[in-house]
């Protein structure tokens, strides 16, 4: 183990993850957690309805996942249904490994938060809040962090128009005709 | 005579105290660094090193005060939600007070024409002098100064003996 370089540790930690943790996590937690193959980056990942988010979160901090290294937001509008997925990403410390959560969400829905077992979730949640539009039940402190208090909209959201409220005024001049829209849509590849 | 230096025989010059106080406000610009982006880097090398010595035109005391400077460069792009500190600030600043918009993004927006980033400082705030570049370069800056200080020592009506109410 001494002799490795800080990649191959990573590595076989993932390794020793999926080997392992998975299986484990699966077993425990039967109907509500659901694998997803590995992709390019190796890091193990799991489908976690929401409801079994906190319990799932409170378990894996008790198998050493005990760093919450970021929470983050994907909208996948107009490809599935529900559109969003929040991300979780926990280390196992000082191990290095690492595990991957994904919860699926409509506008409707709401994820439990997990604030009250990292206090790091607090500020993360509010960004994916702030930018998504995604209700987090149980936060303490649910309002906006990057945009202003008075915004209006959630800009990360794919039906967001880029430039704002100036998107909706209909310029007079045909040169500005598809200007901002110069990118075909195309479905997304990751997590499928 | 307004405007004018008169040179007396005696060893004396004749003036008026409005050209006497555009020449002292337009070779004492203090600027106010108000660094948003990027540009803020080559802002900072006017005032440090030989390169760009803007200390030769009296405008090499960068304040970190609003109150104590004369003119806000505005160098890099204004969130929305940074409009209320850039007012408070440009409000801090005692009169007579300039502003350049130095770079494409504070003169329109520049690149990011989108739903963060206010079009142009002069959405919020009174421009004088825009300069135009990605970043400029800091001679562009200079140059913008110094018709700053020709504008002032000419004809500019916040120079000068102007009041403001």
């Amino acid at each position: 183990m001494a002799d490795l370089n800080p990649h191959e540790r990573v590595q076989q930690a993932l390794q020793r993850v999926a080997a392992e943790v998975v299986p484990d996590l699966l077993e425990a937690f039967p109907g509500q957690v659901e694998e997803i193959p590995l992709t390019a980056d190796r890091i193990p990942q799991v489908f976690v309805t929401p409801d079994a988010l906190e319990t799932v979160a409170l378990w894996l901090k008790g198998k050493g996942f005990v760093q919450l290294v970021d929470v983050a937001g994907v909208d996948y509008w107009p490809h599935r249904e529900p559109r969003f997925e929040v991300v979780y990403h926990f280390r196992e410390l000082p191990n290095l490994g690492m595990i991957r959560l994904r919860v699926r969400c409509s506008e409707q829905d709401q994820v439990p938060s997990l604030s009250r077992i990292w206090g790091m979730a607090n500020p993360a949640e509010r960004e994916v809040y702030d930018q998504f539009g995604i209700i987090f039940k149980g936060h303490p402190n649910l309002k906006r962090i990057l945009n202003p208090d008075d915004f209006e909209g959630h800009p990360l959201r794919r039906d967001y128009p880029i430039r704002g409220p100036r998107d909706l005024i209909k310029l007079a001049m045909p040169a500005d005709e598809g200007r901002y829209r110069p990118f075909v849509s195309e479905p997304p590849e990751e997590g499928k | 005579m307004s405007g004018e230096v008169v040179r007396g025989d005696g060893g004396f010059i004749t003036t008026t105290v409005d050209s006497f106080l555009r020449w002292a406000q337009a070779n004492s610009i203090w600027p106010l660094t108000f660094g948003l982006a990027c540009c803020a880097i080559e802002m900072m090398n006017l005032p440090s090193g030989p390169q760009y010595d803007i200390a030769q035109w009296g405008s090499e005391a960068f304040r970190s005060s609003p109150r104590q400077a004369d003119l806000m460069i505005v160098s890099g792009r204004l969130s929305n939600k940074m409009v209320p500190v850039i007012q408070q600030v440009y409000q801090q600043m005692p009169e007579p007070k300039w502003v350049v918009a130095m770079g494409a993004c504070a003169s329109s927006g520049g690149v990011f024409d989108n739903y963060a980033i206010v079009q142009g400082v002069d959405k919020v705030i009174p421009v004088d002098i825009y300069v135009p570049g990605c970043p400029p370069s800091p001679d562009a800056v200079i140059y913008a100064i110094q018709k700053l200080r020709e504008r002032i020592r000419k004809n500019d009506p916040k120079g000068g003996l102007a009041v403001y109410g």
